[in-house]
């Protein structure tokens, strides 16, 4: 029993990676590397619960005045309004104003997570009520105690949005599209192809789904109301994440279960594998996922195969003139 | 932007070309406004999300930095200074790699190392009597903790071109992680908190944090020199501009990435020293506190340049108490200085586009106004960024029209 646990537990947080690197592996087909992910995973959480805030009765023994699912429906919009809204932001700055991605990216999560910690600090001054709504998200194990209670509906979702995303990527137009955009904006432009649109696009989807992970893991997986301010590590991983899965979707969903696997191993050392360990090495052991990430970018840089390699013109902003 | 139109020649509505010079004072005037229109802007935005009118926003920026009183003024402004001397020291061992285009956003794992060594040095020490010579020895060791941490992606980097963004920020996390670990190891009673070393101090004639900031001032001197003035910070340009020109005259790239990184672990070593010795006193897992990637935005939005760091950090670390202010002021979250500086920093970046850019319209005497960037689309939503966006917009005819008019090449 305590195996199935490990796994399923292993495997919820793995779909908070799972969320921001679909959104990044986006976005970075687009030829945009996005540092903004942590901030964004941020915001998507903080205007999620807000929306779930509002509509959580005070007193905890009154129903709400809407249908669960629909609560649940509500917030997801406003989650991926919120992502959006980042994306478009980021857009504008990086594809309109050609401004300079890495420093964007980063000026992002510095106000991605100032803003998240500003709302959810202000969600508390109401009366934290958002907490309340995470049976809801976990249907259809809403009703059990085991280890299934993790894997809520979002989970499916996630998963659903990965393989989608690889089959969109891989299989159709729009996605042979967009890998052109990334790869050789200029090629893609003299084809025909409108690059700022694509852009705009792919890093407003990406960004949206990226904040899908922060709803996620706040409502789902921690269902605490303390959980946003760990957040901003996890958006670091999603970003790792896409390397570890070379920018394959379908790649992130086993990368990510893996990824939990690490990310949760040491709470589960002593007694899963009898290992005893103390506060002190546990946190050793929490560097794994970081440690892992480091190796197989070293692997895959050393191994230098040309279809492991991230889109070529990723980090460099497009601009018409200067061919 | 393909908008319908009856011409013989259909012509795009806005073209852009690149702005090949453009004098140092207005560029400097259009990022001073992109400033005060931030600025501005967070004066609204902090009276609608936190209920403070326009005077008592500017006036907690005057007293956040300045104090209210003599004696706090005296106070408030080392705080100020030391702030901005961390900052600056951080930006500065940043400067040399982003120069070369190695994007390492590691700083604050690499200050981070070197703060814990220093602190180990301290913490293991005791039979070292003179305070001198273990000053000397947790100098070394952070030196050499910066370096590891430092020059190990560049290593990766130069031998296989490993992705050094990723690479320098996992590196982050395992050191933050080997913080935390050594901090329950230190701290029997399992609080993790180290509490202040009661040795390793600098000396403080004057001021406790006089040394501090004229070592940095100094730095930023020879940093200037070195970047500007050295056979190796020439090189350094050359690699940055293309790393095919340099090896085409003779420049060995992988040296130079590894030399370069080197330096930044020195200087990252240094700060993390100096947070052990001058100003903390201490270590957390938190005692960079997101400087490491402040300080990549300070060293960019001054061009990679150390002489204008200085008011860049000073910037920052001025919005940053201000807002603090603010926050303590009327109890809102810790994070609200961060919102403040992200606003500032989104005006900043975005205005470089009108100093590097020149935008043309079809028509040049009407619809000049007219503003094409698709910022009005973010409709609905938490009702800020498209307000920022809107700014940001509205910036353009203010800035670039005169422009225009008055400078063609």
């Amino acid at each position: 029993m305590n195996v199935l646990e490990f796994l399923l537990s292993a495997l919820a947080i793995g779909v908070t990676f799972l969320y921001g690197s679909t959104g990044e592996i986006i976005t970075e087909k687009a030829g945009h590397l996005n540092l903004g992910i942590p901030g964004i995973m941020g915001i998507g959480a903080a205007c999620g619960c807000a929306v779930l805030n509002a509509m959580m009765p005070l007193n905890a023994d009154a129903a709400p005045f809407l249908p669960p699912w629909l609560i649940v429906v509500l917030a997801l919009l406003a989650t991926l309004a919120g992502g959006a809204i980042m994306g478009l932001l980021y857009s504008f700055l990086a594809v309109t104003l050609r401004s300079n991605q890495n420093v964007t990216g980063l000026a992002m999560t510095i106000f991605g997570t100032g803003l998240t910690k500003f709302i959810f600090a202000s969600l508390e001054k109401d009366g934290v009520t958002y907490v309340r709504a995470k049976y809801y998200f976990r249907f259809p194990f809403n009703n059990t105690t085991s280890a299934l209670q993790y894997c809520g509906v979002m989970v499916f979702l996630g998963i659903a949005i990965a393989i989608i995303s690889s089959v969109i990527l891989t299989r159709t137009k729009v996605g042979l599209h967009l890998r052109a955009v990334g790869e050789s904006p200029a090629t893609a432009d003299a084809a025909g192809i409108n690059v700022t649109r694509y852009k705009y696009i792919a890093t407003i989807i990406g960004s949206a789904i990226a904040g899908l992970g922060g709803l996620f893991y706040i409502m789902d997986y921690a269902g605490s109301n303390e959980a946003y301010l760990t957040i901003e590590a996890l958006g670091w991983l999603s970003v790792a994440l896409v390397i570890f899965s070379l920018w394959r979707p379908y790649l992130s969903i086993i990368g990510s279960f893996i990824f939990g696997t690490l990310f949760i191993v040491g709470a589960y050392l002593p007694t899963l594998f009898g290992l005893k360990i103390d506060v002190a090495t546990s946190n050793l052991v929490k560097t794994l996922p970081y440690v892992v990430t480091i190796i197989v970018l070293v692997i895959t840089s050393i191994r230098n195969r040309r279809e492991n390699q991230p889109p070529a013109s990723l980090g460099v902003s497009y601009f018409r003139e200067d061919r | 932007m393909a908008s319908e139109h009856h011409n013989a020649v259909k012509e795009p509505l806005i073209h852009i070309t690149k702005n090949a010079a453009m004098p140092f004072w207005k560029g400097l005037l259009i990022r001073a406004a992109a400033v005060l229109i931030a600025f501005l802007l967070c004066s609204i935005l902090a009276f609608f999300l936190i209920g403070a009118n326009p005077l008592e926003f500017f006036g907690a920026f005057i007293k956040g930095n300045f104090g209210s009183n003599a004696m706090m003024a005296k106070l408030r402004i080392w705080k100020l200074l030391k702030d901005t001397a961390i900052l600056l020291l951080i930006a500065l061992a940043v400067t040399p790699a982003f120069r070369m285009r190695f994007w390492n956003i590691g700083a604050e794992g690499q200050v981070l190392m070197s703060a814990l060594a220093a602190a180990a040095v301290v913490y293991y020490g005791k039979g070292i009597t003179q305070e001198w010579l273990l000053l000397v020895i947790m100098f070394v060791a952070a030196v050499a903790a910066g370096i590891i941490w430092s020059v190990l992606p560049a290593i990766f980097k130069a031998l296989w071109n490993a992705n050094e963004t990723l690479f320098t920020l996992m590196m982050n996390y395992v050191a933050s992680f080997f913080v935390a670990y050594a901090l329950v190891k230190w701290t029997p009673d399992g609080s993790s908190v180290l509490g202040e070393l009661k040795r390793g101090h600098l000396p403080s004639p004057g001021n406790e944090y006089l040394i501090f900031t004229l070592t940095v001032l100094l730095i930023t001197g020879i940093m200037f020199v070195y970047l500007y003035y050295s056979k190796q910070g020439y090189e350094i340009s050359v690699v940055g501009e293309s790393q095919r020109t340099a090896r085409y005259i003779g420049i060995n790239v992988k040296k130079v990435i590894v030399r370069t990184m080197t330096l930044s672990g020195v200087l990252c070593g240094l700060a993390g020293f100096m947070i052990v010795a001058a100003l903390d006193h201490t270590v957390t897992t938190t005692s960079v506190g997101g400087r490491g990637f402040t300080a990549i935005i300070v060293s960019w939005l001054a061009k990679f340049n150390p002489l204008i760091m200085i008011g860049t950090a000073l910037l920052v670390v001025f919005l940053n108490q201000g807002a603090g202010q603010l926050a303590t002021t009327f109890r809102v979250s810790f994070a609200f200085p961060d919102v403040v500086v992200g606003i500032v920093i989104f005006f900043v970046i975005g205005c470089e586009f009108f100093i590097r850019y020149k935008v043309h319209f079809r028509h040049k005497n009407r619809h000049a106004a007219e503003v094409p960037a698709p910022g009005g689309e973010g409709s609905g939503g938490s009702g800020e960024n498209p307000e920022k966006e809107g700014g940001g917009g509205g910036e353009r005819p203010a800035e670039v029209i005169p422009d225009k008019g008055g400078k063609l090449k």
